[in-house]
């Protein structure tokens, strides 16, 4: 995943000028009580960090949540797009749309550009009736269900942490919380691409809240004092 | 002159009606009779079936038709336009499966099918559908289901209905006997719907045709000989009932 977002050649396509947000670290992961999503918030064009407050979860309607990777308007466009398909569908079957029927819709939709320079590589993360829901979709057409995803030039950071802190098997929410935090801390740590700070949504079966948005250097301080 | 065939056929009439969408309905009532019952496991759908000549081979033309593993329809009317409905309904079943990853509940189904109805109600150059449809199967989450569109393209639930030739003695019928113990085991509910056949159709077994489909298993078209054994049943039934009346009758 991280070589699909960050690698600038798709063959002889067309030349990526959208450079704005392959620098970033956005993760998600399912545990007993729901999904985590955590993501960083510096938008990088080049060398140059053009903001570290990018609101890089978006807020598809109450219970779904998007993450936003590669090109901004892409992602927070489409997504939009797809928070009027879901409405449109609640209206009509009476019934919340499921996680996998959105992200098939978004996968659908973006599927029909496909070549034509769109960049997006989001989770999109809920809870329906079969229990939490956790997908992966992009530009190129890959839809895939899975446990844990992490997007972005820091991905392979915040994997080794968030691998390391799911070997126990339950979680409560304030530890699935801290090792999501944790794992975008420590991708901001090493990765120059992603910073800022770090926001964490929680998605359980009454819909998604916003659990905290921690600046990376604060955390930075808190942590090596309690390591000391 | 090309522009005349620009026109709709459906168009409104001074009072008010869409005489083509009742024309429709006539037709409706010209076809076989069907009946579908709703029951707490089981859902019922029988038809007449039309006398077939001696030549013709009996299964060709079959009045019951799957759209899903889970969904099953009847129809009275133009056969004809049923097949074109059932293709529909049948290619929209796999869609909705593939987009969202989940069967169609019966009631979206049903929604579609009238839909497309009342589409060509209100199209240039196309008559409305000549079929009335009984749509029945479970959700998934195993709730039972009985629907029945009409050619002007609304839908209702039912908890027991009939369409066709003589629609209105069976919904009679069914009216007075469809209670809580009538279709309280699967066994009833299908004598039921065989019954409220039976009331029409004057030939007995060998002229209606039986499906159901049980929770969660696919639907099960009844042979003849089954049909048989339980209109056998009912006639004893019958029988027994009348000797009861006697005997109340002389003591």
């Amino acid at each position: 995943m991280n070589s699909i977002l960050t690698a600038c050649s798709d063959g002889d396509g067309p030349e990526r000028k959208i450079q704005f947000l392959h620098g970033t670290t956005t993760l998600a992961f399912k545990f007993q009580h729901g999904v985590i999503v955590a993501v960083d918030s510096r938008a990088t064009a080049g060398a140059y960090i053009a903001s570290q407050t990018v609101k890089k979860v978006i807020e598809i309607n109450p219970y779904l949540l998007g993450t936003m990777a590669g090109g901004a308007a892409d992602c927070s466009f489409w997504e939009r797009l797809l928070a009027r398909q879901c409405r449109v569908y609640e209206l009509r079957n009476k019934e919340r749309i499921s996680v996998a029927a959105a992200s098939k819709l978004l996968a659908n939709m973006v599927y029909q550009y496909k070549g034509m320079g769109l960049s997006m590589g989001t989770m999109v993360c809920g809870w329906d009736k079969t229990g939490p829901g956790l997908y992966y979709v992009d530009s190129e057409g890959n839809r895939v269900c899975g446990d844990l995803f992490a997007v972005g030039s820091g991905s392979m950071y915040a994997y080794g942490i968030v691998d390391s802190g799911l070997k126990q098997k339950d979680l409560t929410v304030e530890e699935a919380c801290d090792l999501g935090c944790r794992a975008i801390y420590q991708a901001t740590y090493r990765d120059a691409y992603s910073g800022g700070q770090v926001n964490l949504y929680h998605v359980h079966s009454e819909g998604w809240n916003r659990v905290s948005q921690s600046d990376v250097l604060m955390l930075h301080q808190q942590y090596q004092a309690e390591k000391a | 002159m090309a522009a005349r065939y620009d026109r709709a056929i459906t168009v409104f009439s001074p009072d008010g009606h869409l005489f083509q969408v009742e024309y429709a309905q006539e037709a409706v009532k010209k076809g076989s009779t069907a009946v579908g019952i709703r029951g707490k496991d089981i859902v019922v759908l029988g038809v007449e079936k039309k006398s077939v000549a001696k030549l013709q081979e009996e299964r060709t033309v079959r009045k019951i038709c799957a759209l899903d593993e889970h969904v099953c329809m009847a129809f009275a009317g133009l056969t004809a336009d049923a097949r074109i409905v059932i293709n529909r309904a049948r290619v929209e079943c796999q869609s909705h499966r593939l987009t969202v990853e989940d069967p169609v509940t019966v009631e979206y189904i049903t929604r579609h099918i009238a839909t497309l109805k009342q589409r060509y109600t209100q199209s240039n150059g196309r008559r409305p559908f000549g079929i009335s449809a009984l749509i029945v199967g479970f959700d998934y989450d195993g709730t039972p289901r009985l629907y029945q569109t009409d050619p002007s393209g609304t839908y209702h639930a039912w908890k027991a209905n009939a369409i066709g030739r003589s629609a209105k003695t069976v919904r009679e019928f069914l009216e007075k006997n469809y209670t809580d113990e009538a279709i309280a085991t699967d066994n009833e509910a299908i004598k039921l719907a065989i019954k409220a056949l039976l009331e029409v159709v004057q030939s007995g077994g060998k002229n209606i045709d039986l499906a159901v489909i049980r929770r969660n298993q696919p639907l099960k078209l009844l042979e003849s000989k089954e049909i048989e054994t339980l209109v056998a049943e009912i006639e004893k039934e019958k029988e027994d009932e009348a000797e009861k009346k006697k005997q109340k009758k002389s003591t």
